[in-house]
Formats: structure tokens, sequence, C-alpha cells
């Protein structure tokens, strides 16, 4: 029964393991993906390279429909998946924050890892930052723990809280992200990088 | 001109297809681990520890280093996702080697001095570490990982991250334009 870890068909040592392999399967396609540089990312927001959106949701679909179809199919245990709580005003203020701190640092942590091993500096200086961002935070943490734990609501899933079937949900999800690519080539035709055409100067 | 041998990076790979590729991995982390990916949490980890080797008992006495310390039994960079953040530096290289990649720079539009854009690379990590932080994850941890298990906070996280992204984007123009 799926998911392996949870029904102790081996200890956390080999997860650690897994862990590293996963992780390499992750780095591959992020950077496979082009998000080894900031100005590929950043575009994402000025419309005229839409590949973030088109990577993020084409994963969250692939992930989302295996696990709903394993789960159906009776595979999977569905409710041994680990699930974060939801904090939502601490979580809507954390977004926005990082909205905006993609958009001025030009990475996420995860894509400035793949950038600081393909040789960017900027990401490099990047993670300094992420590493002083935690610390500030870890140092403010007395000041602001209420405030980072206010408006708990349990580790809650989009069907439960709007009580609507998982498989409703699931297509909804689908046909979002079908609409969002339709959107986002036509995007990228009206306001994406002209072709230029390239002369060779010899 | 003199000679010189000028690799040509290979193109990248179609979004589509490397979101497939993603989105299998991130499939396989849920078979295998019962849980999905995650970056921020490892440097949570790092970040803890390395306070933790300075001023033990400043660490130890704040509640959020203390979660990261773990209760002493093992090492904390013992971690999952410590393991799989060193697997993402592994990998992306290897992927970055394959198709010419590797290169020192730094990635900028044409219109900003290189060390306005370092400034900018350590103040934009800032706020994400921190409101990281603060949201319990990061674009990998919330948004890819929980929005495929459809969790609610994680879908309202994605939405801001793109709405905080998209309202700044204009500050940001000679950044990148």
């Amino acid at each position: 029964m799926m998911p392996y870890f949870k029904f102790d068909y081996f200890g956390s040592d080999t997860g650690l393991f897994f862990a590293f392999i996963i992780g390499i399967g992750f780095g591959w396609f992020l950077e496979r993906a082009g998000f080894g540089t900031a100005k590929k990312l950043a575009a994402q927001f000025y419309f005229k390279d839409l590949t973030v959106f088109k990577v993020m949701f084409t994963a969250i679909v692939t992930a989302m429909l295996g696990i709903y179809f394993l789960s159906v199919f009776g595979f999977m245990d569905i409710s041994e998946l680990s699930v974060t709580t939801t904090y939502i005003v601490p979580q809507i203020v954390g977004g926005l924050m990082l909205g905006v701190g993609f958009v001025i640092g030009g990475y996420c942590p995860g894509t400035s890892v793949v950038a600081c091993s393909t040789g960017k500096i900027d990401a490099v200086f990047f993670l300094i930052g992420v590493f002083l961002g935690i610390f500030i935070f870890a140092e403010l943490y007395p000041l602001i723990e209420n405030f980072s734990n206010s408006t708990n609501m349990g580790k809650v899933t989009m069907p439960a809280f709007f009580n609507i079937p998982y498989g409703i949900i699931v297509f909804l999800v689908v046909l979002m992200a079908l609409g969002g690519f339709a959107g986002a080539e036509w995007a990228e035709k009206k306001f994406g990088y002209k072709k230029v055409e390239v002369i060779n100067e010899d | 001109m003199s000679e010189k041998l000028v690799k040509t990076p290979k193109p990248y790979m179609n979004p589509y297809l490397a979101g497939l590729g993603l989105g299998l991995v991130l499939l396989m982390s849920y078979v295998i681990m019962g849980r999905g990916l995650g970056a921020s949490g490892a440097f949570s980890t790092a970040t803890a520890v390395a306070i933790n080797s300075v001023a033990p008992a400043h660490a130890t006495g704040n509640n959020f280093y203390s979660e990261y310390l773990g209760d002493g039994q093992q090492s904390p960079l013992k971690d999952w996702l410590v393991f799989e953040v060193l697997g993402v530096l592994v990998g992306g290289f290897i992927s970055g080697m394959f198709a010419g990649r590797v290169k020192k720079s730094i990635e900028k539009g044409p219109r900003i001095a290189n060390s306005k854009r370092l400034i900018f690379a350590v103040f934009g990590g800032m706020l994400m570490g921190f409101g990281a932080k603060l949201a319990r994850g990061c674009t990998s941890g919330q948004a890819l990982t929980g929005g495929a298990i459809l969790n609610l906070g994680s879908w309202a996280f994605m939405m801001c991250v793109f709405g905080g992204a998209y309202m700044f984007a204009y500050f940001m123009r000679r950044q990148w334009l």
C-alpha cells in the first residue's frame, strides 16, 4: 500500500536516500525547464515568457491526477499523505511577501539552488538573502509567534472546505489549468519576445 | 577574430514536458514517502544549526530554532529536506552540465548595473526567507506540494505569490526588461 514509507516498507535512513534521489530529479527538471536563470523566471511577471506558469500547473495537475487515481483504484491511502496546517492570514501575508521577493530577487528558494549549481552569482547572493530572512524571522519570532500561529484552520483541503467531492475539485483544477494554458499561449504571442532574425557576422 | 570554441547552450525543454517530469517526481515523492518536495525548510534547519553552534543557549531558548534542532537524539542535519535539497543541487548541476549551461554569470536585464542587481538579489531573498517562514513553505513546499493535494492554505498562498509578484513587477521593470 502507498505511501510506502508510512506503511513501514523501509526506515527513515533509507528515506534519506530516497530524499537525495528525488532531489536530483527535482533539480534536473527545474534546470531543464530553464528555471536556473532569473531572467526567464522574472519574464513570467511581464507576460513575456509564461514558462513558470506552464511548468508549475502541468506539475500540479500531473501529481494531483496521479494521487487521485492511485487512491480511487485503491493503491494509495490518501489519508496518510502529510498535509500542512492552514494558517490563512499568515499564509496570505507570507505569499504576498514571497511574490514581491520573487520579482525583486528573481528566484524562489528551490530555483536559486539550481541557479547556484550552474554558476549564477546573483543566485548565490539571493540564497544569502534567504538565510538572512530566516535569521531575522527567527530572531523576531518571540514577537511574531502569536501572529504566525493565528487563524489556524487545521489540516484542511479544498474538497473539505467547500464541501464538494474530491473528484469534482480535481476536474475543476484540470479545466482551470487547460484554460490557463490557452491563455498563456495567447499572451506569449501578444506580449512575448518578438522573434528577431539573427544575422551572423563573421 | 581569434579562434574560440564557442559552445552554444542547448534549448530548454518544452515547458509542458518539463512540467510532466516535475509532476512525476512530485508524485513519486508522495508514493514513496507520503510527503512532497520542499526547499526553504532545509535552509531553516541549516540556519538553526549554524546559530546553535555559535550561541547554543540562545538557539535552544528560541521556539523557532529549537523546533528545527529536534530532541538532540540525532543530528538535525539528518533531515529529509536537507538531503532532498542536496539532491537538487546535484540534479541541477548534472542537467546544466549536459546542456552546456554551467557558466559563471549574473542574470539581469540590460539596463541595470551588476552591483545593483546583486543588492536586489539579497533583498528579494530576505523577503522570500521571511515570507516562507510565515507561510510554512515556499513555492516548492506549499504551492507545488500542497497544490497537488488540494490543500486550502497552499492554494491561497499560491494566488498571493502570483498576485504579489504581478502587483510589484512594474517597479522592478528596469531590472529585467
